[in-house]
């Protein structure tokens, strides 16, 4: 179930190529995540709608291969 | 399908503050639901909550609901707020304290 965290950066990037993605790994499982997504898209987007658009870039894995994501986005300052 | 769509209007229409979780408040079985609980303790306010992991037309169901693909998911008045990275963004900007502000709390009860 585990889930390289470059992957989950690459998959990001792909979607939101002008992000800045970190990532780190919470647990040193490789199965526990916490990503934070800055992006100038999410300008003027909900919360929500900001992760929503994170969890289409990662492809329907969020819930599934992915379980433990813990994400926070924002808009470069 | 729109059954269960049905069934999760009424209850996120009938309850101010409602949370889809895994598992109860005093056992949550999830660190996320955990998480979500604990932000709405601290907020003290009355709160209705959902456990997914006992109906599982409504653990699939509220997925396309949202369109948001985990749980925990809180509602307040009826409109999807977000998971528990958002209920922790929102807690610690103070947002969701103002989404709730008029709600009653669980000590007026």
């Amino acid at each position: 179930m585990a889930m390289p965290a470059e992957e989950i950066e690459a998959l990001i990037r792909a979607a939101l190529p002008d992000a800045e993605v970190t990532i780190t790994d919470l647990a040193g499982d490789g199965d526990h995540y916490a990503a934070h997504v800055v992006s100038p898209a999410f300008r003027g987007m909900t919360r929500v709608a900001q992760h929503k658009m994170v969890y289409e870039a990662l492809g329907g894995r969020m819930g599934g291969e992915l379980h433990a994501l813990q994400l926070t986005t924002a808009v470069p300052t | 399908m729109t059954d269960v769509n049905n069934r999760i209007s009424e209850i996120v229409n009938s309850n101010d503050v409602v949370l889809f979780m895994k598992g109860t408040p005093l056992f949550p079985q999830c660190g996320f639901s955990s998480r979500a609980i604990a932000i709405l303790d601290h907020l003290g306010v009355t709160y209705e909550s959902v456990d997914v992991l006992q109906d599982m037309d409504i653990r699939q169901g509220i997925k396309s609901f949202s369109e948001w693909p985990t749980i925990p998911q809180l509602y307040v008045k009826g409109e999807f707020v977000g998971g528990s990275d958002i209920m922790m963004e929102m807690f610690e900007a103070g947002e969701l304290q103002q989404l709730v502000a008029d709600v009653k709390t669980s000590g007026a009860a």
